[in-house]
């Protein structure tokens, strides 16, 4: 391998570059996609079809004070902005855009990038509970218990992608489901995973909606019950780096589900693999994200938690159960 | 256990129907109107402030000064005055205002007009700071018109 200075300092910048663009930007398409499909034009004035949107929010964002609440735990409660942005950057180390795209092809990416979403949990529970306010501590908490309900399942369904593949490395994931989507997990051909494993997509999609903290599970920041949320408190960049936190977790958590079911670079016949079907995939996945959110009203904590302890949990239980008969038995 | 999976399957279902339908708006065409840049139609009934109705032969208003509109109105927020020129009969209308401050948009000066003189205008720009803004001078205004 390489190991001259500008490798990393390219990826560095590129990666950067990616999720900048992508944090800001994705404000500018659910704004859009929200205005649509209410009928409505979304952000139309700032440039054409409203594209330099995000650059008038951020100036606006970074130029206001930066308000700090007498009673807040100082140092954490600035600490948690970084934090939620840190992770979701972090994890595009290991993502694999195409087979020569890719910053570090780690042999434990899987668990890497589970264990900074974990992270990424820390972060609103240190601001919601640094905020020395009731409505933010409320949110902190159901972060928690949301993310814990939700963690389970997910790693349970992506265990059994492990085991179809046999490793833990995204790059091999990726690179086992080449040539046409009859090898994609969802769909795939032989042993005949194709049988059940949409449901396993679908039940990972559902635990990383609900994990992102997007629309129908956005329980930490519920208006209508809890303010804002964690981020009650929190105005100008604070708030902003939440919002790109957030935003970076749907790429993320859209990469994520590309790479494990939807076949990561490959083509839909096997034609011309390479980045822009990985990009076509992620963003037709955030859309869909997008297109939820505008389309479910939220759900309570207690049916949210159901959800998880009595559909998702036994679903990828019995998913993990039939994946190893099938590998055992075909 | 049945009703767990009428659960499962219905809630998967109606989750579906319910993203076909936002998916269906998504495409459809936008109804916002873009309020400065396009100018909603006004219906024909519309009821702005009164104005005043020209002839359509000489040019100047209908008004014969009977002041009949003045003393319809319940709010009393019409002016009305005239003069008569040497030599001729008929009085000419030389002032007419209206204090839209007062006015409720009855419409009871239209009813009472025996000469087809006023008619509700299709005004809706009206929005001002200062109180002075709302009487309006309709001669001038019917002058500034044509």
């Amino acid at each position: 391998m390489d190991t001259s200075i500008w490798r990393p300092i390219f990826y560095l910048i590129g990666f950067m570059a990616f999720a900048g663009v992508n944090a800001a930007w994705l404000g500018w398409a659910e704004r859009k996609g929200a205005g649509h499909i209410q009928r409505r034009n979304g952000p139309k004035e700032v440039g054409p079809f409203g594209l330099w949107q995000p650059l008038a929010d951020g100036i606006k964002l970074m130029t206001k004070q930066l308000v700090i609440p007498r009673g807040t735990d100082d140092i954490l409660f600035r600490i948690a902005p970084i934090l939620a942005m840190i992770p979701a950057l972090t994890s595009m180390v290991v993502i694999p855009f195409s087979d020569t795209v890719q910053a570090r092809p780690i042999d434990l990416s899987v668990l890497l990038i589970f264990a900074l979403a974990s992270i990424g949990m820390i972060a609103i529970l240190l601001g919601g509970w640094a905020s020395g306010n009731k409505y933010a501590l409320i949110s902190a908490a159901r972060v928690v218990s949301q993310s814990i309900a939700y963690e389970i399942p997910m790693l349970v369904t992506v265990i059994t992608i492990v085991m179809i593949t046999g490793s833990m490395n995204l790059q091999d994931i990726a690179m086992n489901q080449q040539g046409g989507f009859w090898h994609w997990n969802i769909f795939r051909l032989e042993h005949g995973y194709f049988i059940y494993m949409w449901i396993s997509f679908f039940l990972y999609f559902t635990c990383s909606v609900a994990e992102t903290n997007r629309a129908p599970f956005d329980m930490a920041e519920a208006e209508s019950e809890l303010v804002a949320g964690y981020m009650t408190e929190y105005g100008s960049m604070g708030f902003g780096l939440f919002m790109m936190g957030e935003y970076l977790n749907i790429v993320v958590g859209a990469c994520l589900t590309t790479i494990l079911f939807l076949g990561g670079w490959d083509g839909p016949l096997g034609l011309f693999p390479g980045i822009w079907w990985f990009l076509i995939k992620v963003y037709i996945l955030i859309f869909t994200i997008i297109w939820i959110r505008w389309t479910y009203p939220r759900t309570q904590i207690y049916k949210l938690l159901n959800l998880s302890w009595k559909i998702l949990i036994p679903f990828s239980l019995v998913n993990l159960l039939v994946t190893a008969a099938f590998i055992k038995v075909f | 256990m049945s009703e767990y999976w009428n659960d499962v399957f219905g809630g998967t279902k109606s989750l579906l129907v319910g993203l076909g339908i936002t998916g269906r708006q998504f495409f459809k065409p936008v109804v916002t109107e873009q309020y400065p840049w396009s100018v909603p139609d006004i219906p024909s009934r519309f009821r702005g402030h009164i104005e005043l109705i020209k002839n359509e032969k000489t040019g100047a208003p209908n008004c014969a000064v009977c002041g009949m509109c003045m003393r319809a109105c319940p709010s009393g927020c019409i002016t009305v005055a005239g003069k008569k020129p040497e030599g001729k009969k008929k009085k000419v209308l030389t002032k007419y205002q209206l204090d839209f401050t007062k006015c409720s948009l009855c419409g009871s000066c239209i009813e009472n007009c025996k000469f087809n003189a006023i008619q509700f205008s299709s005004d809706y720009n009206l929005a001002s700071t200062k109180k002075e803004d709302y009487v309006f001078d309709l001669l001038k205004r019917l002058e500034e018109q044509s």
